[in-house]
């Protein structure tokens, strides 16, 4: 009884885990542009890895085998956001078109290229708050 | 292995070939350098997912070691290749007259 429901819980973490790095490619493959892809590729992927080294853990057992898939598994959720975002960085910083049906871009000329900082937002006057103002009419602070 | 967890072993080597022959399509078909590099990523995630698969599918605990050094080698080779994207965005920022994005990464 105990490995029947081991079998069934260790075979569906394999199918989810292969299952996802299916959606992860599936996604790279149909998803229009390249900041999607990498969402695609990031999420999907990392949780497909992570499901399948869990069930290594599972399936496999012992002390030195449990500890370094859960090792992987940090590993992974550690670096792969790391990674996506210097990706998605580069692919805004080198200007790829973006999908068409995209309809605002926070960073638009926020960006100083050549000292590669990305300066706060400039507060326009019809998203920010109203600055409050002293008795002669100039802004406060 | 019982016969539940061999079929879904097999199932699963399926699902990661077809992953890995999409990724692959992407990674010739660009169009752009972040897409060859996301798609590279990707391929090497699923390379870890064969190997956590091998180790099942054998018992032998030295694939694991391999799927380790693959998300290590992964982490520093797009860690890199995102400082070299930005390299090439910030030299096309310089240039008066840019060559076409497709050409972007000579």
């Amino acid at each position: 009884m105990t490995d029947l429901v081991l079998d069934l819980l260790l075979a569906a973490l394999i199918l989810s885990g292969a299952g996802f790095a299916l959606i992860a490619a599936i996604g790279i493959w149909r998803l229009p542009d390249s900041l999607m892809r990498m969402h695609a590729s990031s999420k999907a992927g990392t949780l497909g890895g992570s499901l399948l080294l869990f069930a290594v853990a599972l399936g496999i057992g012992g002390l030195d085998v449990v500890a370094r898939s859960l090792a992987g598994v940090g590993f992974l959720l550690f670096t792969t956001p790391i990674a996506s975002h210097l990706i998605a960085r580069a692919t805004y910083l080198l200007g790829v078109p973006r999908w068409e049906g995209q309809v605002r871009d926070d960073l638009e000329g926020r960006y100083d290229l050549s000292a590669r900082v990305c300066r706060p937002p400039q507060r326009s006057a019809a998203s920010a708050p109203p600055i409050p103002e002293t008795a002669d009419g100039s802004p406060a602070g | 292995m019982n016969g539940l967890v061999s079929v879904a072993l097999w199932l699963a080597w399926a699902m990661i070939s077809a992953g890995f022959a999409i990724g692959l399509a992407r990674l010739v078909k660009g169009p752009s350098l972040p897409d060859r590099i996301v798609a590279l990523d990707m391929l090497a995630l699923t390379a870890i997912a064969a190997a956590c698969l091998m180790v099942l599918g054998t018992g032998h605990a030295a694939y694991l070691d391999f799927a380790m050094v693959m998300s290590l080698i992964s982490f520093l080779s797009t860690v890199a290749f995102a400082r070299y994207v930005e390299w090439v965005a910030l030299r096309r920022a310089r240039q008066a007259e840019p060559p076409p994005l497709e050409q972007a990464d000579d």
